[in-house]
């Protein structure tokens, strides 16, 4: 039988949260508050989301498309609180994500790998922006602190006459590079070092292990598939900002410490 | 008689919390080596990046040959006006990576012979850039630049991180550059090397210019404030 956890279940697995307070108080990490603080908020958080994802699971797929737009404008305010000396970081993101959103949900319900319907489009798109939002944030830092950093060599390619996205681009794509990478990694390493959530969460709820990995496999190239999209997006795009239209790089200093 | 390489008039390059470059109104001539002294910060690197448009101006216009630079495509302006920086700036790759950025389609020739213009041995071509010692690399750079086939150097503190050698062989170039019509701008804080190498000196004092004369003249009619610059620059010796 699935896995049905009540609510004794749940306050049990909440000892968890007490060792982990034990141990930062043994170690003297003060840590205890912090550790508190954000158990009880992920679980009012999920709370929450729980008893609205009832509701929207039973309403009309309209309102799934309104929940998905309400996770692509707090994931790109997130980028934006994470990544402030970017400038205009928020609609970069925006773009991304609305960019990434058409690309993976058209081929995910285009293709009719996944039937549209609430069940499936809400935890999809928010698996597909959850991870686009960690790649999002950074390359847009990656990208300022490469241009930032290399600043003599931008502006010694420059001033040979290169157009900004020439003298920008070895550096850009460094950061793309970097942005990129722990995703690839993450999605060659699957299965052999870690299982991943939603396979998980479906054997766990009880469903055929096989059927499980399918659905897993298809989510790992979604969120493959729109993490290349926004971190292409956003790097390209803060690469952009980064420059004048007339060919000079106005990277903020570093803040003081 | 030719008309200014370039003339600025009334630039000003900063805002109100700081000015880098104040009011400033100067005439630099179409001849040479034109050498621009003054003290750390005092706005001499900012003068030269308004040649070729690095810089943003606040106010006030710089023409290039009597054309505003505004008006020129600036990709193009960076071809004919080249830069070489303070610190060696070597691209990652090889010394002939370094100069296709400047000239894509440069022949191996053509890249061994500017080698030779700077005084690196052929050799060179085939060397990681990024490992050269800072005079070799300072030495890469300017080929780069010469590799864009410029009508103008704009070399901001260009030996301040080389080796005494490597500085005589730089001022060297700069000689040869100018014996071959290729007009140089060279910024310095050192003005016993700003005496050394110039046909023409502009003074530079707290953002504005405050004297230009021929070098051999720049006494005669300075300044109080430029005197006692030159004074104290002879004293630092």
């Amino acid at each position: 039988m699935a896995s049905d956890i009540g609510w004794w279940g749940l306050a049990a697995s909440a000892v968890l949260v007490a060792v982990a307070v034990a141990l930062s108080m043994l170690r003297q990490l003060r840590l205890e508050r912090s550790i508190v603080w954000s158990s009880a908020r992920a679980a009012v958080q999920l709370l929450l989301v729980g008893v609205a994802l009832d509701v929207l699971l039973d309403a009309g797929v309209a309102w799934s498309w309104a929940w998905v737009v309400g996770m692509v404008v707090f994931a790109a305010d997130t980028v934006h609180r994470r990544a402030p000396e970017v400038p205009g970081v928020t609609v970069l993101a925006l773009g991304a994500f609305a960019a990434a959103a058409v690309v993976t949900l058209a081929v995910l319900f285009g293709l009719d790998v996944f039937p549209l319907e609430p069940r499936t489009l809400i935890p999809l798109a928010g698996m597909m922006i959850g991870n686009a939002m960690t790649s999002t944030v950074l390359v847009a830092r990656r990208v300022l602190e490469e241009l930032r950093d290399k600043r003599d060599e931008v502006e010694a390619r420059l001033a040979l006459g290169l157009a900004s996205a020439d003298a920008a681009k070895p550096y850009v794509r460094a950061a793309l590079r970097t942005a990129l990478i722990p995703q690839i990694e993450t999605t060659k390493s699957v299965g052999l070092v870690f299982l991943p959530g939603a396979m998980t969460g479906l054997i766990l709820a009880g469903a055929d292990p096989f059927d499980a990995v399918r659905v897993q496999i298809a989510v790992m190239y979604l969120v493959l598939g729109s993490v290349a999209t926004t971190v292409t997006v956003v790097g390209l795009g803060a690469q952009r900002r980064l420059f004048t239209t007339d060919h000079r790089l106005v990277v903020p200093s570093r803040p003081a410490d | 008689m030719t008309g200014p390489l370039f003339s600025f008039e009334h630039v000003s390059v900063g805002d109100d919390s700081r000015w880098r470059l104040r009011d400033v109104v100067v005439e630099l001539p179409d001849c040479g080596i034109t050498t621009i002294v003054g003290p750390s910060g005092s706005g001499k690197s900012t003068l030269l990046r308004c040649c070729n448009r690095l810089e943003a101006l606040r106010e006030g216009v710089v023409r290039y040959r009597g054309v505003d630079v505004m008006t020129i495509d600036p990709l193009v302006l960076r071809r004919r006006v080249g830069m070489v920086f303070q610190r060696p700036t070597p691209f990652a790759g090889t010394g002939r990576d370094n100069l296709r950025v400047a000239d894509p389609n440069i022949s191996d020739a053509r890249a061994a012979e500017l080698l030779q213009v700077v005084k690196l041995d052929p050799s060179f071509l085939d060397r990681d850039a990024t490992r050269l010692s800072g005079g070799e690399a300072q030495r890469l750079c300017l080929a780069r630049s010469l590799a864009a086939r410029p009508d103008v150097l704009l070399m901001d503190e260009v030996t301040s991180s080389v080796d005494p050698p490597t500085r005589i062989a730089l001022e060297e170039l700069a000689h040869s550059c100018a014996r071959s019509d290729v007009r140089v701008l060279w910024v310095t804080h050192d003005f016993d090397q700003a005496r050394r190498i110039a046909d023409h000196i502009v003074v530079v004092l707290a953002g504005r210019v405050a004297h230009s004369a021929p070098a051999g003249e720049l006494e005669a009619a300075a300044p109080p404030d430029v005197l006692a610059f030159l004074e104290e620059a002879r004293g630092g010796e």
